[in-house]
């Protein structure tokens, strides 16, 4: 596809140096009280609750879902967070606690993390997880493929797995940390996108460089610039790396000055994080009784 | 929505008394007459500062005079001592003084913190270090210094060129009067009483506040050798006049209409980002601001569109709020000003925009305003507007850029936005403007020359050059 090819490379591209700034700037908002208590609350409510080790058990997974649910056991005003996120094998486990919940169930399928396995092991992969109850899928793109500029290859899989998905959302994960400059990140968006994407994703958080400011800063534009386009909003989720709430913060920030409201919502914007969840918890439970709780008030699941 | 709270830097921080003199000798002396200096963002009285008169003037010049015997006997090494203090306590002090700052220009706290403080310090330190290796600056094998120096600076950065004059006059020998400007007056006298804590030697650097006729005294007084001036080239083209003649050295640093050449392979998001800083960062007031938009034909629509929603973004206001991005206008005369050059641009047929903003009630404001349809023969495409007015002109190829970038009177800076590095290097080449950026905007740095070409002035200031205007 010699049209696909020239779409991605026609995208304007990225000034590096630009961007960061940008990006930099916008970090240095400063949301407090009131502003600060809405961003905990919307923050909390977008956080894809995430294990992925090879040590999980069914019942780390069930004590992961029951957090998810009721994040902070002590304060019943604390909404519950945006989905849990588990290997396809522990999708079964997870969906008894959460079905009926609103609590989305999100699964990383399609050889998750390299991606290096045939396609039809991914649709498999996929299928399983669906079947197992998983209403979210987080598919990995091939990036060998994508880097050796073979486009096409990498559209035809997502468009494989989005079929496979059937009802499910498919996030992307584009791991940004392996394509490595920032007009890749736009180009993989809109791949991405054009392939049938719900959501763009950053990365795995299993190698070095997860999400970046920068980096989310450039697919949200791209999200932007797609629905202008085509008229369809594609979410976009930052994992890996964001474990304070002054960083999901920034990401707010980001969020509300590039793209706006329609984007500040769980069904648009999601974290792909474990430890934030804590530091939210922390952080909401100091601006409601004005002082901090030691780590042992908050739950390690 | 996510809505910021408000969120004010303290003003707890500076305390600024209900009275100033004339820093003098090393002594703050009370002024016969005074003037009162007020917030731009509230119109409130932040204090009383001395008129300088004739004499005090020549009591000043009398002191830096005698202080330059001693001064510039010194080891560079020893001045660079004093100098290296001062940035020091700049730094500590730092908070105060953007917070200063911010008041008394009407900046936002994100700029006077992020950007005049940071650059202040780093100009004192930097030309500490050129202090003991004057002899390798490439002017000859032992240079000297001028004597006594007469500088007078704008209100759109008032401590940071303050910087740019005092540090490289004091690195190579000189001692200084300097005149801040009227409605800025503040910052300098903290300075004053930084050099004391500094333990500067009385006389080196001498505070004289005032109007434009303490000025005029100043770079007209017989006994000064040496004349720096940031301000306007109708003011510039005065003093130019008086000192014709006098063998007075002369540095002038005047306005601009810089143009900002958006190419159509430029990063578009970088570029509305470049666009957006050239023109409403410190509100306009920016000798060098891209106040000219000169964007390429075949995506103008594309580009304005992004660029207006990025103004919508823009939170203009209290310029103590951390979230602030466009502050207030410094003086009722400066918006006068704004406003009819804009009605002007409307007259004319530009097409005006504005994103909607509420505007506060009291204090001096003007909404980040862009005018489509702007040609090089409307006023507000020639004029220095020195406000948050873009003017937007279109060009079909590089080189109609490249002449209408060079068609006007100024040349202080201009920007190109491409992603072609040898179309970059081509057209910086042919642009007559004293500072080009690629792909940035309003970026400055104590290492970089800075300065302009025709009516823009003469001179550099910054980097190993900016050491020639006070060396002879």
């Amino acid at each position: 596809m010699s049209d696909l090819r020239s779409l991605l490379h026609g995208l304007p591209g990225v000034d590096k140096v630009g961007v960061e700034a940008r990006a930099a700037a916008l970090g240095t908002r400063s949301v407090k009280t009131t502003a600060k208590a809405q961003a905990i609350d919307l923050a909390i409510r977008m956080v894809d609750l995430t294990t992925l080790e090879g040590a999980d058990t069914p019942g780390k997974v069930r004590a992961l879902s029951a957090k998810a649910l009721r994040p902070d056991p002590a304060d019943p005003t604390c909404p519950p967070v945006g989905a849990v996120c588990v290997y396809p094998a522990m999708v079964p486990v997870a969906f008894d606690v959460l079905k009926g919940s609103g609590v989305h169930l999100a699964s990383v399928a399609t050889a998750f993390p390299s991606g290096q396995a045939p396609l039809d092991v991914k649709l498999a992969d996929t299928r399983d997880a669906v079947a197992g109850g998983a209403d979210e899928i987080d598919m990995v793109i091939s990036r060998g493929a994508f880097l050796a500029g073979d486009y096409t290859k990498v559209f035809d899989e997502i468009v494989a797995v989005k079929e496979a998905c059937g009802p499910a959302h498919l996030k992307v994960i584009l791991e940004t940390g392996e394509l490595a400059t920032y007009d890749n990140v736009r180009r993989a968006s809109w791949l991405a996108m054009l392939a049938g994407a719900d959501f763009i994703k950053t990365s795995t958080g299993k190698v070095p460089i997860a999400a970046t400011l920068p980096v989310t800063l450039v697919m949200l534009e791209a999200v932007r610039d797609y629905r202008a386009q085509t008229g369809r909003q594609v979410g976009v989720k930052p994992a890996g790396g964001i474990r304070t709430t002054k960083d999901a913060i920034k990401y707010l920030v980001l969020i509300n000055e590039t793209v706006g409201d329609d984007w500040l919502s769980p069904d648009w914007f999601r974290f792909g994080a474990s430890s934030l969840l804590n530091d939210l918890l922390m952080q909401r439970t100091k601006l409601t009784t004005g002082h901090y709780a030691g780590p042992d008030y908050f739950t390690l699941d | 929505m996510l809505e910021y709270a408000p969120a004010p830097e303290s003003r707890s921080v500076v305390q600024i008394a209900p009275s100033y003199g004339l820093f003098i000798d090393g002594d703050f002396t009370p002024g016969k007459d005074v003037f009162k200096t007020i917030n731009p963002a509230s119109e409130e009285v932040l204090s009383e500062v001395a008129l300088g008169s004739p004499e005090d003037v020549d009591r000043a010049v009398a002191a830096a005079r005698r202080a330059f015997e001693t001064w510039s006997a010194r080891p560079g090494s020893e001045r660079a001592k004093y100098l290296f203090r001062i940035a020091r306590i700049i730094q500590e002090r730092s908070r105060e003084l953007a917070v200063l700052e911010s008041l008394d220009n009407g900046k936002p706290i994100k700029e006077s913190r992020d950007v005049d403080l940071p650059l202040v310090a780093a100009h004192f330190f930097y030309y500490a270090g050129w202090a003991d290796k004057l002899p390798y600056a490439g002017f000859g094998p032992s240079p000297r210094p001028l004597g006594v120096a007469g500088q007078v600076i704008p209100w759109n950065f008032p401590l940071l060129m303050l910087a740019w004059k005092i540090a490289p006059a004091l690195a190579a020998g000189n001692t200084v009067v300097l005149k801040p400007a009227e409605t800025t007056p503040l910052s300098a006298l903290f300075f004053a009483d930084i050099c004391r804590q500094a333990e500067l030697p009385p006389g080196v650097v001498n505070i004289v506040t005032g109007a434009g006729d303490t000025g005029r005294y100043l770079v007209e007084h017989p006994d000064v050798d040496k004349v720096a001036f940031t301000g306007s080239t109708e003011v510039g083209r005065q003093i130019a006049r008086s000192v014709a003649g006098t063998g007075k050295r002369l540095t002038l640093e005047l306005g601009g209409k810089a143009a900002n050449i958006v190419f159509d392979d430029a990063p578009i998001d970088q570029a509305v980002e470049g666009i957006v800083n050239g023109i409403f960062f410190n509100q306009g007031h920016v000798c060098c601001a891209g106040s000219r938009l000169l964007v390429q034909e075949s995506i103008a629509e594309q580009l304005l569109a992004s660029l207006k929603r990025r103004m919508s973004t823009l939170r203009v206001g209290d310029p103590l709020d951390k979230n602030t991005d466009v502050g207030a206008i410094n003086s009722a005369a400066q918006l006068a000003r704004i406003t009819e050059l804009s009605e002007i641009g409307t007259e004319e047929g530009a097409e005006r925009w504005s994103p909607e903003c509420s505007l506060p009630d009291r204090g001096f404001w003007f909404a980040p305003t862009i005018f489509t349809g702007v040609t090089q023969a409307h006023r507000i495409a020639r004029e220095e507007i020195f406000g948050p007015v873009l003017s937007v002109l279109t060009f079909r190829t590089p080189d109609e850029a490249i002449e209408k970038a060079n068609n006007t009177p100024y040349g202080l800076s201009a920007g190109i936005w491409s992603e072609k590095g040898s179309r970059i290097l081509a057209v910086a080449d042919k642009l007559r403007a004293g500072v080009v950026w690629a792909n940035t905007f309003n970026k400055f740095d104590p290492t970089s020359p800075f300065g302009g070409y025709k009516e823009s002035g003469y001179g550099r200031e910054g980097g190993r050059h900016g050491l020639e205007a006070y060396l002879a």
